[in-house]
């Protein structure tokens, strides 16, 4: 049970970091705000999502060996991802109506590109 | 009244798992504090459908799992373009009529437009929500329209 609880968890957290690796290298690729922020929300969503987990699961098996102080911690973990949830739309909606609201035309594929 | 109640009780629950320390004291502490915002909530006016979203009942919680699995899908596939060697995107602002009656409807359905990478709502005008996409498959409207239809019946609450 334990080493099958290790191993998910151990599978979030790397692929949490995956998420948080491509969403990183998105934001340098990407060619304008707009499109950064999509690259940005897959670090908070995804990213964060798999590395909370993962330590949820490290709690679990915590839970499971009969501590019970692990359960504080998971209820922790959970509403970490809560506030997440409710933030960081809010904060990439913010972003994106300022640069709107400042000017700053969206970039648009060339033409060849743009099937 | 009774959105007031079940705002208390949310706050002291709340309270309570963060704490982890059951002393009289401690305990009177939170539900000192939890009633005092509660009294401020109310004098600023934010106790109704909107601040305490009560009526939703259950069904914000069955709508959750699938916004995670759209949340997932959407990642892998931002993921595969920001890979791609050539950085495959056509960025494009289109229009979306939702069907949501309610504020709170529209709150949830803006929301988890943009929590789904590669989609941001960048406006909300009555019932039109402008989005930004980064691929034009982002937005070919199946994923949007199935959101639009769970949002509308998560809004209507139990």
């Amino acid at each position: 049970m334990e080493i099958v609880l290790d191993g998910l968890s151990w599978l979030c957290i790397v692929g949490g970091l995956f998420f948080m690796l491509v969403g990183t290298l998105g934001l340098l690729r990407m060619p304008d705000v707009y499109t950064r922020l999509h690259a940005a929300g897959m670090t908070d969503t995804m990213g964060a999502g798999l590395l909370l987990l993962g330590m949820g699961l490290q709690t679990i098996i915590g839970i499971v060996d009969g501590d019970g102080q692990y359960w504080f911690v998971l209820f922790r973990l959970v509403f970490v991802y809560a506030f997440l949830l409710f933030t960081s739309p809010i904060a990439t909606h913010a972003v994106a109506r300022a640069a709107l609201h400042g000017g700053l035309e969206p970039y648009r594929a060339p033409a060849e590109s743009a099937d | 009244m009774l959105r007031a109640f079940g705002l208390g009780t949310i706050l002291v629950v709340f309270w309570l798992l963060l704490s982890g320390h059951y002393t009289l004291m401690l305990i009177s502490f939170g539900v000192g504090s939890s009633a005092l915002v509660v009294y401020l909530a109310l004098r600023m006016d934010v106790v109704d459908h909107e601040g305490v979203p009560l009526q939703l009942g259950g069904r914000f919680w069955l709508y959750l799992p699938w916004l995670m699995k759209e949340i997932f899908v959407a990642n892998v596939a931002v993921a595969k373009v920001i890979l791609h060697p050539k950085l495959p995107i056509s960025p494009i602002t289109v229009i979306f009529h939702g069907s949501q009656k309610t504020d709170i409807g529209r709150f949830i359905y803006a929301n988890s437009i943009t929590l789904t990478p590669g989609t941001i709502t960048t406006g909300v005008e009555g019932q039109d929500f402008e989005i930004h996409a980064l691929t034009y498959a982002d937005v070919d409207g199946r994923e949007e329209d199935e959101m639009d239809r769970r949002v509308t019946w998560v809004e209507q609450g139990d």
